[in-house]
This record gives C-alpha cells, sequence and structure tokens, in this order.
C-alpha cells in the first residue's frame, strides 16, 4: 500500500530522515516510534504530501505523491494538534470535510460512538482540547478509507474515550486496513501494535513485529525491550561521537 | 475552491474584529459627512484615511489570520484536493469579508445621510474600487509573509515593516530626492517612482478620477501631463493589478513547495 524508497528529508543543515527504505503492504497496525525530534511526524508528513523529500520517491497505492493529490482518497488523517476555526460550529466544520470528501456515511455513527452529539451546535473555540481531540477523531473516522494515519491519537483523551479508541483501532486492524500510527504510549503499542518501525537519528533502527524486538533484547516486555534499545543505540552514538573527534583517515 | 472560500468566510464573518473594521469606517464616514456636508470633501478625507488604514488592517488581519489557522490549513492540504486550492480559497474569504466590512462602513452613511449635494456614485464606487485593490495586494502580501515566515514575530515584524515603508517611509525618501536633484528634469523619474508604491498609485488613481488638480500633487501632475486623464487612470489601474500579481506569484511559488 506504501512505498518509500531511499526518502532523505533535510531542513538546512539539520538532517531529519536519511535513506529510508519502506514498504508497508500487509495491513495491520504499524506503530512508528522513537525519540522526540526523530522524524515520526516528518514521516507521516511526506507520506500525506505535507512534507516534500530532498530526495527518494513515495508510492501510495501506485499512485507517486508528488504527481497526485487524489491518492489522498484513500487515506484519513488525524493530525496531532486539534485546532479549528474558533467560530465555526462543530456541525459546520464536519460539512467542510464532507463537501471536500463527499458525504460520510458513518458521520453520525462515530458522533455517538465518541459522545460529541451534544457539541454539534457549539463554536469549536468553546470547546475543551479533550472534546476537541473527540472531534478530530469523528473526523478522521468518519471516511472508510483503506489508509489511517494517527499523529499521536491519545492526546487528551480521558480513560473511556481512550478504550473506546483502543477498540475501534482493533476492529479496523480486523477490517484489513493499514492503520499507521505515532505514540510515546507503549502499552497501547503493546496491545494493539502488528508491526514496529523504531527511528533514531533519522533513519529506521528497528522494522519489525514487536515479538522479534522482545527478542532480540531478551526481554519479555515491550517497554523494557524498547527502552534497552534505545539506551544500546545511545551508546552506540556516543561510541560514533567520540569517534568522529578523531579526523577519518581520508581527510 | 468554492468550499473554502464559504468556510473561511463563515468564519470570518463571525469574528468581532470584522465588525469593529466596519463600525470604525461606519463612524468615521458618518463624522465626516456630518461635518463637512459636501460628498466630495468626504470622499477626499475617506481617501485619506483608507490609503493609511486598508493596507495596515490587510497585512496585520491577513496575518493573524493564516497563523490561526496554521494547524487546520494541515488538516484541508491532508484532504484530496490540490495545494491552491486550499490557499486561493482562504486568500479570497479573507480579501471578501475584508471589502466587505470596509466597503459597508464606507456605503451606507452616503445612503443615509442627508447631504447639501447630491452624492457622485461613481467617486464612492472608486473609492470602494481603490480599498478593494488595496485589501488584495496587503492581504497578499499578508498569505506571502505568513508562509515565508513560520516565526509569528518575524511574520509580524516584516509586515508593519513593509507598512511603514509605502505608507511612510517611501514618501519620506521621494521627496528627499526630488529636493536634492531639483535642478534636473524628473517627470519620468517620478512616473517610475510612483509606479513603486501601491499606495500611491492608489492616491492618483483616485484624485484623477476625482479631477481636483489642486490635490493631485506633484505624482499626479506628472501622471496628468504625460498620460492624460484617461491614459493615466488606465495605467494606474493596470499596475495596481500588476501590484495584486506580484505578491500572489511570490505565495504560489512558496506555496507549491513549502512544508506543514
Amino acid at each position: 500500500m506504501i512505498q518509500l524508497n531511499q526518502l532523505y528529508k533535510t531542513y538546512g543543515k539539520l538532517k531529519v530522515l536519511r535513506a529510508i527504505d519502506l514498504e508497508l503492504s500487509k495491513p495491520g497496525v504499524t506503530a512508528i516510534l522513537g525519540p522526540n525530534g526523530s522524524g515520526k511526524s516528518t514521516l507521516i508528513k511526506l507520506i500525506l504530501g505535507l512534507v516534500i523529500p530532498s530526495q527518494g520517491t513515495i508510492t501510495v497505492q501506485g499512485q507517486k505523491v508528488r504527481e497526485s493529490y487524489s491518492y489522498r482518497n484513500s487515506i484519513s488523517y488525524l493530525p496531532q494538534i486539534a485546532r479549528f476555526p474558533e467560530n465555526l460550529k462543530v456541525k459546520e466544520l464536519l460539512q467542510v470535510i464532507e463537501e471536500i470528501r463527499g458525504k460520510s456515511a458513518l458521520r453520525d455513527h462515530f458522533i455517538q460512538y465518541f459522545g460529541v452529539e451534544s457539541y454539534l451546535e457549539n463554536r469549536l473555540g468553546h470547546l475543551s482540547g479533550g472534546t476537541r481531540q473527540k472531534i478530530n477523531l469523528v473526523l478522521t473516522f468518519m471516511y472508510d478509507t483503506p489508509i489511517r494515519i494517527l499523529d499521536e491519537p491519545t492526546a487528551g483523551l480521558d480513560p473511556i474515550a481512550l478504550v473506546a479508541l483502543r477498540n475501534l483501532i482493533e476492529a479496523e486492524r480486523q477490517a484489513e486496513k493499514l492503520i499507521l500510527l505515532t505514540t510515546h504510549i507503549i502499552p497501547l503499542v503493546e496491545s494493539i501494535a502488528d508491526d514496529l518501525i523504531f527511528l533514531l537519528d533519522g533513519t529506521v533502527h528497528f522494522h519489525g513485529a514487536p515479538a522479534e524486538l522482545k527478542q532480540s533484547t531478551k526481554h519479555s516486555g515491550l517497554e523494557e525491550a524498547i527502552a534497552n534499545m534505545m539506551l544500546n543505540a545511545k551508546k552506540d552514538y556516543n561510541g560514533r561521537m567520540s569517534l568522529s573527534l578523531h579526523p577519518a583517515p581520508n581527510s | 475552491m468554492k468550499k473554502i472560500i464559504v468556510y473561511s468566510l463563515k468564519d470570518l464573518l463571525r469574528s468581532n474584529w470584522i465588525y469593529f473594521y466596519s463600525i470604525f469606517f461606519l463612524l468615521i464616514t458618518s463624522a465626516l459627512a456630518w461635518m463637512s456636508q459636501d460628498p466630495l470633501k468626504v470622499v477626499v478625507s475617506l481617501l485619506n484615511i483608507i490609503l493609511i488604514l486598508v493596507p495596515l488592517v490587510s497585512l496585520l488581519f491577513g496575518l493573524v489570520y493564516i497563523y490561526n489557522m496554521r494547524e487546520f490549513t494541515e488538516l484541508l492540504l491532508a484532504q484530496p484536493l490540490p495545494r491552491m486550492q486550499v490557499f486561493g480559497g482562504q486568500f479570497a474569504g479573507l480579501v471578501i469579508a475584508l471589502a466587505l466590512s470596509c466597503l459597508s462602513g464606507i456605503t451606507i452613511p452616503f445612503l443615509l445621510l442627508r447631504l447639501q449635494h447630491p452624492v457622485e456614485w461613481g467617486q464612492v464606487g472608486m473609492l470602494g474600487g481603490v480599498g478593494l485593490l488595496l485589501t488584495l495586494i496587503f492581504s497578499a502580501m499578508a498569505f506571502f509573509l505568513g508562509l515565508r515566515f513560520e516565526n509569528r514575530i518575524k511574520g509580524f515584524a516584516a509586515g508593519f515593516m513593509i507598512w511603514l515603508f509605502f505608507a511612510v517611509i517611501y514618501d519620506g525618501i521621494f521627496l528627499w530626492l526630488l529636493a536634492i536633484f531639483q535642478n534636473y528634469p524628473l517627470e519620468k523619474f517620478t512616473l517610475a517612482m510612483s509606479w513603486m508604491n501601491p499606495i500611491d498609485l492608489a492616491r492618483t488613481l483616485l484624485l484623477l478620477q476625482l479631477d481636483i488638480s489642486s490635490l493631485l500633487g506633484y505624482t499626479g501632475a506628472v501622471f496628468q501631463h504625460f498620460l492624460g486623464h484617461f491614459w493615466g487612470w488606465v495605467l494606474s489601474s493596470a499596475l495596481l493589478i500588476l501590484w495584486v500579481a506580484l505578491p500572489w506569484w511570490g505565495v504560489r511559488r512558496l506555496a507549491s513547495r513549502k512544508d506543514f
């Protein structure tokens, strides 16, 4: 469904992503993990066409991202920050998206699912952060697309909404969708992820099933396995840093 | 694009600032009309207010709008829409909202107040046209700055500097140069200089139409002398339209390669 070939992204001198090769062809939940600033959001935004690659190609459902915008019909995206035009009512915001993407058959179902029916006539500027995130979730799930991209979907949610979201992601997995999500909540990853991508220092440090990671780090819990991998990577990184202090033989 | 224009308008026309802007023009126009009773004098006084205020409000309000919409723009860009439809729609929504609020503030008092002399609607229309062109030019500049500067403080500082330059500093430099080189023929230089400032162009455009020679100033007089009324008017309108196209061209360039 999604292929990334030799993808690079640099901002001036800062290399955010380097030589990323990924193929996400199987349905299921893929969690993108990594420390702050490791390039998780940039990777997601590259797939959405929001960020333009410095080098390399991205293909979604057979269409090259830079050459078209219609491929986004097969993606629904949940942005990390739920901020909407303050003077619009919730109902009007849903209408805006419906006018762009077409009438949604699932709209009312998800309004009820996330319990926001009483807010439809409220202006978005008057809503709490958690409620805005629920509206954000309705906007994302109200289209039955084969790919879902969720950037920190749990931000600001209460425990009830969190459980509802986890059940929903589970149901979507059963429905054979590709769900790409970034999160810092490891228990959530442990309970739903089929596939892990661990980004570090702009490269894919690990890509595989959670069980493989646990096996390779010899830890039974995912949290410990990830912490162990990060620690080892940090040692590697520091090692490289100390090495780089010495001039290279050819320079 | 229509969908984006409609949502932007719905959002903007509920903003308190748009009402303040309209009420301000309503009060100023009413006060001027009440004091002078001569529609021509009201138009000239309003012109001077529009020349200063419309660029400032378009720049600052435009920047506030773009920065406030940052996250929502990101969501729109992730929808199956070409980039320029999103920005074109938001720009049109902003210009329509600002122009409606300014034009309603100007025209309503002329409709309601009974003045001693009959109102020349052509002149009021030209005044509105100048207001609209300035709104277009400076809103496009605001879009350009909003896309160019991720940092809001830099964006606002650049916007304010642009306004200060065109509204105040430019004329100062212009006058200074005219004074220094007063012994040389300066007509062509004056013409060229006035093309490079949309606010000067807007002033010349309206004063040529109003046919008040005493208020034309040196630039206007040169325009009239070289091109006559009709061609002076055509040229200054064409140049103002070019002034809309220039920042918009910059917006298109930036928008097509910007990372969000």
